[in-house]
């Protein structure tokens, strides 16, 4: 069953990328792809290679390749620590109605949450909460700012 | 804050309503403000101290809120005091109309009051002086610390007699106090006069809390906190401070408003990635769910007569703006423009449903017909949104935000008011930066 799974997984990221070297004319310019932050700059790390956080585009919540890769490692992480339980925290840019990016927020927490489900980590040990607008990591009011700002980010609760 | 009771001993002293003399047209731009001559209120002589007024300097006080609230509406263009040619006692027996004329004055106020037995007695007068009529008198008692009310009732009455049309003066706004960086903003429910008057905070900035509402009677707020950092609907008596948590949903609620009885708050629940709306009726407790979608249906608003509801959903892909009865069936989109669109809310008058447009990066804020025909964008910025109606239908009320530097220096957020005619647009004074603001009813109705 978890191999089959895997294998999906393997699928979907083979899928992806096709799908990415296809339209390898989009957006990127320095660490933004199509709108998607790809930098480091603001991301800790819950253990040594495991980034806390995953960028979305904008009014998306759809998981990037980049993204997956980082949620594996926290899945691999969270694994290991069966004693651990995390808050994922969604949040917005601030180029949108307040009311509409707390619902946007919850979305892209559910959509980190249910990624880790599959991985075999139990609902249980995760909570989630949307910030909406109202928590930038960036306060600047720039695209690279407004796409730092567009993460999910786990954390540890215990 | 206790309940304003105003004895109203209104005489009517002179009926003249038949044959309208001044009227004041809002329906269309106010190219031309009406002069208006506001007379300082004439203090009698056999007043008596008051608790810290200044009694001598009341009928001034009173006359320059109303002088203010009348020049706040853009349509009247209230003269300068310097040029009044009438001691304020005299001009209320019988003003000398020529004289006011020869000022270009088209309708005049005046008044005078009395602080007696612990009462503040107020009468004022409305003079058309093209016609040399007097067209409104009316006389009130209350306790003298609603000075500040009396203006505003005064204000309110004279421009419906002007106008035709409810006032919208004796109101109040919520709103949400911000103060503190960009990224660590601390945030207060606020209460103040329309104008800026008599600001009271309701948190202490502890938690995070947003779009606090208003119900009808003006005693309860509806809003949401993040208190022990679990985001929910409050519901919060201002006269008694208490506070609950509205329903007992098992994850996060947001968005609320009452119903336009008060009876039902409408809001939206998310859970596992997904947010419908919801009604909890406040006496039964009885909680409905009225959409079903995978979509995010969000944003709620109640149409006065409570048969329908208008809210923002993400179901055709990015936000617009759908009406549905108020049971959930019928849902209908009611946007197809360029651009997305969010935070309808009903006109009190029912007829207009403004909104946020979101276009190439500019926020805009504009009114459509309740079918989404007509739209009109009535102003463009940078960011903002969150209109709340003036009770009468014809004031908006929003927030703005600024762009912010690299460091989020430059940052500020700020209320501001535009009439749905798309002129005059105005910063609301308040105290620190303040976001999500909701405008009261008529207090003394």
């Amino acid at each position: 069953m978890m191999f089959n799974k895997n294998l999906k997984n393997i699928f979907l990221v083979v899928f992806t990328t096709l799908i990415l070297s296809a339209c390898s004319t989009a957006k990127k310019s320095g660490n933004i792809d199509g709108d998607v932050y790809t930098g480091k700059e603001t991301v800790k790390f819950l253990a040594s290679g495991v980034p806390d956080r995953i960028f979305f585009a904008t009014n998306k919540s759809s998981l990037t390749t980049a993204s997956r890769e980082t949620l594996r490692k926290q899945a691999t992480y969270l694994r290991k620590n069966k004693s651990l339980n995390v808050t994922i925290e969604g949040h917005a840019d601030e180029r949108g109605t307040r009311e509409y990016n707390l619902a946007l927020g919850e979305r892209r927490a559910n959509a980190a949450k249910d990624y880790l489900m599959t991985y075999g980590i139990s609902g249980k040990r995760i909570s989630v909460i949307s910030y909406g607008k109202e928590k930038p990591v960036n306060p600047a009011s720039t695209p690279l700012a407004w796409s730092q700002n567009r993460r999910s980010v786990t954390v540890k609760v215990n | 804050m206790k309940k304003f009771i105003v004895l109203l001993i209104l005489k009517i002293f002179l009926t003249s309503n038949a044959f309208a003399l001044i009227e004041v047209d809002i329906t269309r731009g106010n190219l031309d403000p009406l002069p208006i001559a506001v007379s300082p209120l004439h203090v009698d002589i056999k007043s008596e101290a008051y608790n810290g007024i200044k009694i001598k300097k009341l009928g001034e006080n009173i006359s320059a809120i109303v002088e203010k609230n009348f020049r706040a509406t853009g349509l009247f263009n209230p003269l300068k005091k310097e040029a009044f040619v009438q001691k304020p006692d005299i001009a209320h027996l019988k003003p000398r109309f020529e004289d006011w004329r020869l000022i270009k004055a088209q309708a005049l106020i005046t008044g005078k009051l009395l602080v007696k037995d612990g009462k503040l007695k107020v009468e004022f007068r409305l003079w058309d002086l093209a016609a040399a009529k007097e067209m409104t008198a009316l006389a009130f008692t209350t306790t003298p610390s609603n000075w500040r009310r009396v203006a505003h009732i005064i204000s309110d009455k004279i421009y419906e007699r002007l106008t035709g049309e409810e006032g919208y003066f004796d109101t109040r706004i919520i709103y949400v106090a911000e103060s503190g960086a960009k990224n660590q903003r601390v945030k207060k429910l606020a209460i103040m006069d329309q104008d800026g008057a008599n600001t009271k905070y309701l948190t202490l900035g502890n938690e995070l809390v947003l779009t606090p509402r208003f119900n009808p009677t003006n005693q309860m707020v509806t809003y949401m906190s993040y208190f022990r950092n679990m985001p929910r609907v409050y519901l919060l008596d201002i006269e008694t401070g208490t506070q609950e948590v509205v329903g007992n949903f098992p994850g996060m609620t947001f968005a609320p408003r009452f119903s336009p009885d008060g009876k039902k708050i409408v809001m939206s629940f998310a859970k596992d990635g997904n947010s419908d709306i919801y009604t909890m009726d406040l006496d039964t407790r009885v909680v409905e769910r009225i959409t079903e979608h995978s979509s995010i249906d969000t944003s709620p608003s109640f149409s006065p007569d409570g048969k329908f509801i208008a809210f923002n959903s993400d179901r055709s892909g990015l936000q617009q703006i759908y009406v549905m009865r108020s049971d959930g069936s019928g849902v209908k989109r009611i946007t197809f423009g360029n651009g997305i669109y969010g935070t309808p809310v009903w006109s009190p008058r029912g007829d207009l449903i403004a909104f946020t447009k979101m276009r190439k990066g500019r926020f805009y804020i504009g009114v459509m017909r309740i079918d989404g025909t007509g739209e009109r964008l009535l102003t463009e910025n940078y960011y903002q949104e969150a209109p709340s109606w003036s009770p009468n239908g014809r004031v908006l009320v929003f927030y703005r935000e600024t762009k912010a530097g690299s460091k989020g220096e430059g940052f500020s957020a700020k209320l501001w008011s535009i009439d749905i005619t798309g002129y005059n647009e105005r910063r609301l004074n308040t105290e620190t930066d303040a976001s999500d603001p909701s405008w009261s009813s008529l207090l003394s109705k």
